[in-house]
């Protein structure tokens, strides 16, 4: 049998091999490149409908597919659809007779688009609640566009009650009389029907009607004989799940549309927005259904111009893309993303710790505050983490007075530090220190901890002791995040995920170590020296 | 500029750095499942009893909280015992009591505490406050050493103890660690403590190392450390040795102490013994380490071993010098 020592020695090369084998096979065979660089940024959107079946009988589902707008190029689209009928069909919408529109379908029914593009799911029967899924990648193939010039639609006047009629004549007489045009009346209006304090008329109207404001705004425009139209879409923020279509409102000039954002006023299309669908009519409609709802889980990645290009098309690529991080489902791929960044992490806490000879509070407790840090940012975190830090000690050195058990010394420590965290999120956001409130993102039982641990070691050992273990922490956590939150570290965690591999050898390797560490090199310095 | 050494001046002078000792030394020849003993000072007393090893005599142990009301009733006949948590680590949570004053009782600094103070500290030990990670402790009460008057002036507000590393049954390295005032009383060398090397083969000084540096006398006390020589080394280098093959680790540090009355006493052992005894000898251990394993292999005997280490590991021209470093 060999020696541990051998056996140790085998293993990791075999696995750091393996790792870089699989990583050269992916950059050379399959041109994923090493560098970030070439990159785009991908988002995939993964659409979910949840819905009820209402009733015995036939279920069908239309979701109306966006167009590809502004400058986005969709990548891949996938549609799950197990045990259902399915069909993308294109041309102009039939009415569905009967079907119970969902919460976000309005029927005015103009049609704005050229093409009209429906995923449509059908069954004969359904017995309970179900999900269907639409994921599509979209990256930004050229620069942000205004969106397409259309016909201006003209929209007929809403039908209104007559106190309504009359609460809406004052209030366009009312901004008529200070703007200049339909640009400054359409500003004027989302700041009246937003304002803290909106007049008799506005406040009237906002409690006539059920909808969402946006309906007020359109409908003032339509009786002030504006044309507007309702654009919907997704605000494209990365990781979040649950996501669901908002509003921006176009309206037609002279020459030009300009898009508003129905609770700002602030004007033109985002960058971040995704157009969905521009215009009124309905993006699902649920026919034998109930209780629909339309949610969105957003990741966005950084892929390979070249293997984007490759997507659309039936490859082997796509085959092997199948069994990287990128078949996963949007929200797990969103965990992975930061779960693939933590074994690096822990191989710098190796490096420190072995080759370094760094001391710190608690082995991990580092990659635990770097991983805070990311949420935070490094100077933001850092100040948060002293503070909490400098007034828990000092509050536990009260508790320390009064003789307590340990197990509720530290208990009444952890609800200190969430006692703590909770003021200083209110204190910061009062003073507008909107940073602050990524508080909420360390770790609060470790933090208990290390206060308790640090507390002990003040006593046993003194403040120098604490100053030098508490350092020795905050700086391998700095190193950290530093590595972390490399674009190039990050590329290669989340693209090549077989590195890891290399790393469990390289740490492997590291853990049959027996040289001298950096800090044994001043600790020893004057061996043989003194006499 | 912070200077450094260059590792390959330390692999000359031999020195064992930590990776080394925890792969190459604790990490092969220490089970684990030996380590209980090592760690729980109870535990080290009940072996050590029952080989008849000489040990500090244990007044008793209060493991629950509720004992602790009745503890100082019960040592209401001892002037002085000391209290230290079963599973503490380097010296910590130790309460030496060395006598009475109107009821209260003086701590070896000179402070007056009282009943209460006693109580408290007892019942910070069993809550594992000094305990590795936290765990719930027992504390144990100990007869207070009536230290070697001979040791008399070397260690001010502590007991002097004397730490050997014992690999596979050999005794290797030896110093002696005094407290001083800066040290807070405690025998710890980076807060302060004074390490003296021991010379294996006769138990006398070598030098003093305090702060890293060479000293020549107490810096409390001001006596001179060139004429310090342990009595009975012999024994001291016996009973270090007869507690490898109690514990069966093969890489241990042996903490003894000397009483006047029972002469050399096993205070503590330790599993992971630390490295400064190597700036204490200006020595490094892994020659004589490998030195060690040679004699380990050669014989299984205790008395030998002990044997050849004192003719290997000394200055006086005995044995192969060679082997020893200075």
């Amino acid at each position: 049998m060999f020696s541990t020592r051998v056996q140790a020695i085998l293993v990791a090369s075999m696995l750091i091999g393996l790792g870089l084998g699989l990583t050269l096979y992916k950059a050379i065979s399959l041109g994923f490149p090493l560098l970030p660089g070439e990159y785009r940024d991908v988002w995939t959107l993964e659409s979910k409908i949840n819905f009820e079946p209402s009733a015995k009988g036939p279920v069908e589902i239309e979701l109306r597919l966006p167009e590809m707008l502004t400058g986005w190029t969709a990548a891949d689209e996938h549609f799950a659809s197990s045990g259902f009928g399915f069909a993308v069909i294109d041309g102009p919408a039939e009415t569905m007779a009967g079907a119970e529109n969902a919460e976000i379908a309005e029927s005015s029914g103009q049609k704005l688009t050229e093409t009209d593009r429906r995923a449509r799911w059908t069954r004969q029967q359904l017995e309970r609640p179900t999900t269907l899924y639409y994921k599509l990648q979209i990256y930004r193939s050229v620069e942000p566009q205004p969106l397409p010039a259309i016909v201006p639609p003209i929209v007929p006047p809403p039908l209104l009650e007559e106190d309504q009629l009359a609460a809406m004549e004052r209030l366009v007489a009312k901004l008529d009389s200070v703007s200049s045009g339909p640009e400054s009346f359409t500003g004027l209006l989302i700041q009246e029907i937003n304002s803290q304090s909106p007049d008799q008329d506005t406040l009237f109207l906002l409690s006539s009607y059920r909808e969402d404001s946006a309906v007020v705004i359109l409908d003032v425009l339509a009786y002030r004989g504006i044309s507007a139209i309702r654009v919907r879409g997704i605000v494209l923020e990365d990781g979040r799940r649950r996501q669901t279509l908002s509003s921006l409102i176009e309206i037609h000039g002279a020459e030009s549309s300009i898009v508003f954002n129905p609770k700002t006023a602030a004007t033109g299309l985002p960058d971040n927005f995704f157009v969905w669908q521009r215009g009124d009519s309905a993006i699902l409609n649920v026919m034998g259904g109930r209780n629909s709802s339309l949610e969105f889980a957003l990741v966005s990645n950084r892929l390979p111009a070249k293997t984007l290009i490759g997507m659309g098309q039936a490859s082997p690529e796509i085959d092997f893309l199948d069994f990287s991080i990128y078949a996963l489902p949007v929200e797990q791929q969103g965990i992975f993303k930061g779960l693939l960044l933590i074994p690096v992490a822990a191989l710098i806490v190796v490096l420190m710790r072995i080759l370094v000879g760094v001391r710190t509070s608690g082995t991990f407790m580092p990659v635990l505050l770097a991983l805070a840090f990311i949420q935070t940012t490094l100077v933001v975190g850092l100040m948060i983490f002293i503070a909490l830090l400098g007034i828990g000690l000092w509050i536990r050195s009260y508790l320390s007075h009064l003789n307590l058990l340990l197990v509720s010394r530290v208990a009444a420590v952890i609800i200190v530090v969430i006692l703590l965290m909770a003021i200083l999120a209110v204190i910061s956001y009062k003073l507008g220190l909107d940073q602050a409130l990524t508080v909420t993102f360390f770790p609060t039982v470790i933090v208990a901890w290390t206060i308790e641990r640090m507390s002990i070691l003040w006593e046993e050992e003194g403040g120098y002791e604490v100053l030098v273990q508490g350092s020795g922490s905050l700086i391998v956590a700095v190193m950290a995040y530093l590595t972390m939150s490399n674009a190039v570290v990050a590329h290669l965690t989340f693209n090549f995920p077989e590195l890891m591999l290399s790393l469990l050898g390289v740490i492997l390797l590291l853990g049959k170590y027996t040289g001298f560490r950096l800090s044994e090199l001043y600790r020893f310095r004057d061996m043989g020296r003194l006499k | 500029m912070i200077r450094l050494v260059s590792p390959a001046r330390l692999r000359e002078l031999g020195i064992l750095g930590m990776n080394r000792r925890n792969i190459s030394f604790i990490g092969t020849h220490n089970r684990r499942k030996n380590y209980r003993l090592a760690d729980n000072k109870l535990a080290t007393k009940s072996a050590a009893l029952s080989r008849g090893l000489p040990v500090p005599k244990l007044y008793g142990t209060i493991e629950s909280q509720s004992q602790i009301k009745s503890m100082a009733a019960q040592l209401a006949d001892k002037p002085s015992f000391v209290i230290k948590p079963a599973q503490g680590s380097g010296g910590k949570g130790i309460l030496v009591v060395t006598g009475r004053a109107d009821g209260l009782f003086v701590k070896s600094s000179g402070l007056v505490i009282d009943e209460r103070e006693i109580q408290k500290h007892t019942s910070n030990i069993l809550a594992g406050l000094y305990s590795l990670g936290g765990r719930n402790d027992s504390a144990m009460v100990e007869a207070l050493i009536d230290f070697d008057p001979r040791l008399q002036d070397y260690s001010v507000e502590g007991v002097p103890d004397i730490r050997i590393i014992v690999f596979r049954g050999v005794p290797v390295m030896a110093m002696m660690r005094c407290a001083t005032h800066a040290s807070d009383g405690k025998a710890n060398l980076h807060q302060g403590a004074v390490g003296v090397g021991l010379d294996i083969g006769t138990g006398q000084s070598l030098h003093a190392v305090q702060y890293n540096r060479i000293i020549n006398q107490h810096p409390d006390s001001g006596k001179g450390f060139a004429d310090l020589a342990i009595p009975h080394w012999h024994q001291v280098l016996d009973l270090a040795a007869s507690c490898a093959s109690m514990t069966g680790l093969g890489y241990l540090g042996a903490d003894i102490v000397l009483d006047l009355q029972g002469g050399p006493m096993l205070l503590e052992l330790n599993a992971r013994p630390g490295l400064a005894i190597q700036v204490a000898n200006q020595a490094g251990l892994r020659w004589r380490l490998a030195a060690a394993a040679e004699i380990a292999d050669r014989t299984t005997d205790q008395a030998e071993k002990i044997q050849w280490a004192c003719e290997q590991f000394t200055r006086e021209p005995a044995g192969q010098l060679d082997l020893v470093i200075n």
